[in-house]
C-alpha cells in the first residue's frame, strides 16, 4: 500500500511539472551550412523566450525537405529552393503552400593544394567548368595559366574532389556552373547530387577538405566559412563584371544586393553568377521552409515572433560566425510576407 | 509392482498422441513452443525486411527491369540509375580483403592454436577480440589518417614499379581506390578468422594430432594434412562471417574508397560500393525514383549476401561430404 502511494505521488509530481513548465516545443531539421547559425539563434532566443525550445536536426537540405513534406518536423531549411515539383507534392498532400523565407548568404570558395603554389590563384568561369568537366587535366593548361601570369604552374594532372553526399553546397556550386557553361546545363545539371564527369567524393565538407590537404595537386569546392576557419588557401572567382572577386562577407553581400531589388515574391532565386562589380559570383541565400497554416496557434505565433527576431536582432549576430547578413530591401519583404502564415 | 501404464513424454515428436492443449502444461512443450518462436521469428523479420525493401522499390524496378543490373550511369538529375559500378566495387573491395585477411588470418589462428603456449595464445587472444570490438568508423579514421598517405606515398608506387605490367596496378595513385579499401576490410575481418578458426582448430581431438604424429609426420605436416582438413568446415565458417562484413561494411569503406561509381581493372582506381552509396546520399534523396533506386541497391546487397551464402552452405556441404569420404578410407 505505501508502494503504491509512493508511486502514485511520484507520477502525479511528474505530471505537475510538465504542466507547470508549459513548455512548447518546435522541432526543424536540414541544411547543414547554417547549422552553427541556427544553432546559436535558438539558443539566444530561447533565452529570451524560456517556455520555448526551438530544435533543429542538420541533416541535410534534402531531408529538411523531405521530412517539412511528411509532417515530421514544424519547418525545414535548405540550401537551395524547393523546385516547382516538390512545392507541388507539398501543396497536394496539405492542401497549402509551404513558404521560403531567406536567413542568412553562404558562398562556396575554390580551393586546392599545389605544392609550390601558396598564394591566390584567379580562376575564369571557363576553367573552372573546364576541369570538372575533365576537359582541363593538368594545372599548367592556358586555360588556367592565362588568368595567372607569373605563378609558377605544375604540369601534374588535377585531381578533383567534390562531395559524395547530397548537399546545399554542391547544389550552389553546380547552379554555378550551369550558369556559365552550357556544356555543364546540358551534360550534368544542378542538385545536391549529381552524376560527376570525374573526381573523389568526400564526405561532408571536412571529407572534400581532407582529401584536399592529403592529395597533392587536388581541387574542390568547400563552404566558405568552412576554409576560413580551417585556414584553407582558396582562389579568387571572376564575376560576371570581368573583376576577380575572393569571397568575403561583402562579396557575398554585394551578390544579394543586385537580386534584392528584383527579388521574386516567393524569394525563391538564385543569386549566382550575379551582377555587381563586387558581388561574389558563387554566392545563395539559404531558407527556412514554413509551411504556411499551422493547426496549433502557439506554433504558429512561437515561430512568426522567432522570425521577426530574426530579421532585426538575429542579423546582427551573423558577421560573428561568418555568415553575411540579409539586404535590407530582402528584409523589408520578408517582413510583410510574414503575414502570410496563417 | 504392477506396471503403471502412465504415459511417458517421449522425445520424438510423433510419439505423444495427446491433443496439443494438454500437452501444453509439460514444461517441456512449453519450451520447444517458445524457442520455435523466438527462431520463427528471426526468419520472419528476414522475409518482412525483403518484402519491405521489394515494396519500397517497384519505381525503379518497373522503369529499369533488370537493367538496373547492367547500366552505369548513377545520375540523380536525368533520373538515370545503374547498379553495376556499386556491385563492382562490393564485390572487388570484399575479395581484396579475404585475399589478404585469408592467409594472414588462418596462419595466425594455426600459430595460436598448435604452436604458441597457451599463456601466449590466451593474451594475444585477447588483443584480437579487442581489434574485433573496434567500431568501424575508428578504422575509417585510421584508413584516413595512416593509410592512405602511406598508400599513396609507398605502396601504390612501389607495387606500381614492381607489377605495374599487371593492369591492377596501374593508372595514378591517390592514395584512395579498391585497393585501399580492401586492406582496411582485412584489417577489420581479421580479427573473426583468427577468433573462430582458432576456437575450431583447438577442438580438434587430440587423438587426430597424436596419431599423425605417431606415424611419422613433422609438426607442420601434422597440422597441414590432419588437424587443418579435419577443421575445414569451422574454418570456411569463420571465412564466410568475414565475407558478410566485408560486404556490409559502410563508414570504413566510404571513407577510403573515393566514392567515385567506376568500374575499372586497376586497384588504384577510386571506386564506390553499395553500403557507402546509400550511407552518402539516402538522407538527402529528394524524388521517390532515387529513392527507390537507392532501396533497389539495398535489395541487391541482400541479394548478393544470400546468394554468397548460400554458395558458402553448398561449398561447405560438398567439402565435409568429400571429407568424410577421405576419413573413412
Amino acid at each position: 500500500m505505501k508502494r503504491l502511494a509512493s508511486l502514485v505521488f511520484a507520477v502525479l509530481a511528474l505530471v505537475a511539472m510538465g504542466v507547470a513548465q508549459g513548455a512548447l516545443s518546435i522541432n526543424g531539421a536540414g541544411a547543414t551550412f547554417p547549422y552553427p547559425m541556427y544553432s546559436k539563434w535558438f539558443d539566444e532566443y530561447h533565452k529570451k523566450n524560456t517556455d520555448l525550445q526551438i530544435n533543429y536536426q542538420s541533416i541535410g537540405s534534402g531531408g529538411g525537405i523531405k521530412q517539412v513534406t511528411e509532417g515530421t518536423v514544424d519547418f525545414g531549411a535548405s540550401d537551395g529552393p524547393m523546385s516547382d515539383e516538390q512545392l507541388k507534392t507539398f501543396q497536394d498532400k496539405h492542401g497549402f503552400p509551404i513558404l521560403h523565407f531567406p536567413t542568412v548568404l553562404g558562398a562556396d570558395v575554390p580551393t586546392y593544394n599545389i605544392s609550390g603554389v601558396s598564394g591566390e590563384l584567379n580562376f575564369t568561369p571557363e576553367a573552372i567548368a573546364a576541369i570538372f568537366l575533365h576537359k582541363v587535366t593538368k594545372w599548367n593548361d592556358p586555360l588556367i595559366a592565362g588568368a595567372n601570369k607569373g605563378v609558377n604552374l605544375p604540369g601534374s594532372d588535377i585531381v578533383v574532389v567534390h562531395r559524395s553526399d547530397g548537399s546545399g553546397t554542391t547544389y550552389i556550386w553546380t547552379d554555378y556552373l550551369s550558369k556559365v557553361s552550357d556544356e555543364w546545363k546540358n551534360k550534368v545539371g544542378k542538385g545536391t547530387s549529381v552524376n560527376w564527369p570525374m573526381g573523389l567524393g568526400g564526405k561532408g565538407n571536412e571529407g572534400v577538405a581532407g582529401l584536399i590537404k592529403q592529395t597533392p595537386n587536388a581541387f574542390g569546392y568547400v563552404e566558405l566559412i568552412y576554409a576560413i576557419q580551417n585556414k584553407m588557401p582558396y582562389g579568387k572567382v571572376k564575376n560576371s563584371s570581368g573583376a576577380f572577386i575572393k569571397a568575403d562577407l561583402a562579396g557575398v553581400t554585394a551578390a544579394a544586393a543586385s537580386a534584392a531589388k528584383n527579388m521574386p515574391d516567393d524569394f525563391r532565386v538564385s543569386i549566382t553568377n550575379s551582377p555587381g562589380k563586387t558581388a561574389y559570383p558563387i554566392s545563395s541565400f539559404t531558407w527556412l521552409l514554413i509551411p504556411s497554416k499551422f493547426s496549433e496557434g502557439s506554433k504558429r505565433d512561437a515561430l512568426k515572433g522567432f522570425l521577426k527576431w530574426m530579421l532585426t536582432d538575429g542579423q546582427n549576430e551573423t558577421e560573428a560566425l561568418s555568415y553575411a547578413k540579409l539586404p535590407k530591401e530582402v528584409v523589408a519583404k520578408e517582413t510583410k510576407a510574414l503575414n502570410n502564415i496563417q | 509392482m504392477a506396471s503403471t501404464t502412465t504415459t511417458v513424454p517421449s522425445a520424438g515428436p510423433f510419439t505423444d498422441s495427446r491433443s496439443f492443449i494438454s500437452r501444453l502444461r509439460d514444461g517441456d512443450e512449453i519450451a520447444r513452443l517458445v524457442t520455435f518462436i523466438f527462431a520463427g521469428s528471426v526468419v520472419l523479420i528476414t522475409a518482412l525486411l525483403v518484402y519491405e525493401l521489394w515494396r519500397e522499390s517497384y519505381l525503379p524496378r518497373h522503369k529499369f527491369g533488370f537493367g538496373f543490373f547492367v547500366t552505369s550511369v548513377w545520375d540523380p538529375i536525368f533520373d538515370k540509375f545503374g547498379a553495376l559500378p556499386f556491385i563492382y566495387g562490393t564485390l572487388v573491395t570484399a575479395g581484396v580483403a579475404l585475399l589478404i585477411a585469408v592467409p594472414l588470418g588462418i596462419g595466425a589462428a594455426i600459430f595460436l592454436a598448435e604452436l604458441a603456449p597457451a599463456r601466449v595464445s590466451d593474451t594475444l587472444q585477447f588483443f584480437i577480440d579487442l581489434l574485433a570490438a573496434v567500431p568501424s568508423v575508428i578504422y575509417g579514421l585510421l584508413g584516413v589518417f595512416v593509410v592512405i598517405p602511406v598508400m599513396r606515398q609507398y605502396i601504390q608506387p612501389a607495387l606500381k614499379s614492381s607489377l605495374g605490367f599487371l593492369p591492377f596496378f596501374q593508372g595514378p595513385a591517390y592514395g584512395v581506390g579498391f585497393l585501399t579499401a580492401g586492406i582496411v576490410l582485412a584489417i577489420m575481418v581479421i580479427p573473426y578468422i583468427i577468433s573462430v578458426s582458432r576456437e575450431v582448430l583447438i577442438s580438434v581431438p587430440r587423438d587426430q594430432r597424436e596419431a599423425a604424429l605417431a606415424l611419422g609426420a613433422t609438426r607442420w605436416e601434422s597440422t597441414w594434412k590432419v588437424v587443418l582438413p579435419f577443421a575445414r568446415t569451422g574454418i570456411m565458417g569463420s571465412i564466410f562471417l568475414a565475407l558478410a562484413r566485408a560486404l556490409g561494411e559502410t563508414m570504413a569503406v566510404t571513407m577510403v574508397i573515393g566514392n567515385t561509381p567506376t568500374i575499372s581493372a586497376s586497384l588504384f582506381s577510386p571506386g564506390y560500393s553499395i553500403a557507402a552509396v546509400i550511407a552518402n546520399e539516402f538522407t538527402e534523396a529528394t524524388g521517390d525514383l532515387y529513392l527507390q533506386s537507392l532501396i533497389e541497391l539495398g535489395l541487391v546487397l541482400f541479394l548478393l549476401t544470400f546468394l554468397l551464402n548460400g554458395l558458402a552452405r553448398l561449398l561447405i556441404v560438398v567439402t565435409s561430404q568429400r571429407g568424410s569420404e577421405m576419413g573413412q578410407t
